[in-house]
């Protein structure tokens, strides 16, 4: 019954610890690890919120604990590595799917470019399916500085895709 | 203008709030453009994909549960109460027998003998005295009867409430 579990919420564990570590092969000892912590500690779910929000917030203390263990530097502004990820993205023959993995391939690339947090808040927000008070918990903020925070990770958000993916941006805007 | 915006958009405006924004959407230029780009924003979020680990990780989840699953610590099978239990009632056996013992001793207050010496109330141990206990008459005693029957059926209660707890563990 836990394999479910895995199977049901791993892409959204492995997304979400993305935001943290671009390196795909951490970023899958991490949520390996996450599931297993959760399956040991079933018992301490106590069923006031719900799974997923218990999940996430497991997600949330393994990343930092795992980021202060190999003292990995926040994604920054600039972060070269991410373009040349992209300039080297594979072209196909089919203009609509090029377009279709263009558009989501130029968004994770943007939300990479963001913090951890401002990315991880996103990815809560529009992936996670959670309210700004589940995110808070997740986060331990309240959840008004939940709302302003996603606010500015938006804004940020705009500002590096209109920065970086300035071509893309208007070829979306113009559809 | 932006925060406005994206409380209206989520669905965080008061209903006096949204129906300014509405307002100012029918009529201000400057506020449709913006609408319009964060919705494209919107749009673009709601629409990306989440990433996906390797094919075999869920195969790799459960291989590192199954580990732990095959040492599980004795804690999760063995009742601590039911092991304080059976430790009680081997204490309680001990010090009643122990009890009866010094019981059937004679204590007498040694005689004193001037000054500076210590009398200890106690008489000097003679072993072969319990050469010449009678045997019979102690465990004929109504007494120690009624109380080794108590001692054996609590000891077998005891161990049946362990047993079951281990077979409960085991189907679990």
């Amino acid at each position: 019954m836990f394999a479910h579990l895995v199977q049901r919420y791993q892409q959204y564990v492995f997304t979400l610890v993305m935001r943290f570590t671009d390196n795909r092969e951490d970023a899958e000892e991490i949520s390996q690890d996450v599931f297993v912590k959760t399956y040991r500690s079933l018992a301490d779910f106590r069923g006031d919120a719900k799974f997923s929000t218990w999940l996430y917030t497991v997600v949330r203390t393994s990343c930092i604990t795992f980021l202060r263990k190999k003292k990995l530097a926040t994604t920054s502004m600039d972060n070269e590595r991410t373009l040349s990820q992209l300039e080297n993205r594979e072209s196909g023959f089919n203009a609509n799917t090029i377009e279709q993995k263009s558009k989501h391939a130029m968004v994770n690339a943007a939300i990479r470019l963001l913090s951890p947090d401002d990315g991880q808040l996103i990815t809560l927000f529009y992936k996670g399916e959670q309210s700004l008070e589940e995110i808070g918990r997740i986060m331990s903020l309240d959840p008004n500085t939940v709302k302003v925070k996603l606010h500015r990770a938006r804004h940020r958000l705009k500002e590096k895709m209109e920065k970086y993916f300035s071509y893309e941006v208007q070829d979306i805007q113009s559809d | 203008m932006e925060d406005r915006l994206w409380d209206y958009i989520d669905g965080h405006s008061s209903p006096t709030e949204r129906s300014a924004i509405e307002e100012l959407l029918a009529t201000n230029r400057e506020w449709q453009q913006k609408h319009a780009e964060l919705l494209n924003l919107q749009q673009l979020l709601n629409s990306s994909e989440l990433e996906a680990p390797s094919m075999r990780f869920t195969k790799n989840v459960m291989e590192e549960i199954a580990r732990y699953q095959v040492a599980p610590a004795t804690k999760t099978y063995v009742n601590k109460n039911i092991i304080r239990g059976i430790g009680a009632f081997f204490i309680t056996m001990i010090l009643g027998v122990l009890t009866f013992m010094f019981t059937q001793f004679k204590w007498r207050s040694g005689a004193g003998s001037g000054g500076g010496s210590l009398n200890l109330p106690v008489e000097k141990l003679r072993l072969d005295r319990l050469e010449n206990l009678n045997y019979s008459k102690v465990f004929n005693s109504t007494y120690i009867i009624v109380f080794l029957l108590i001692a054996v059926i609590a000891g077998f209660m005891m161990l049946d409430m362990y047993l079951q707890q281990k077979r409960k563990a085991h189907t679990a």
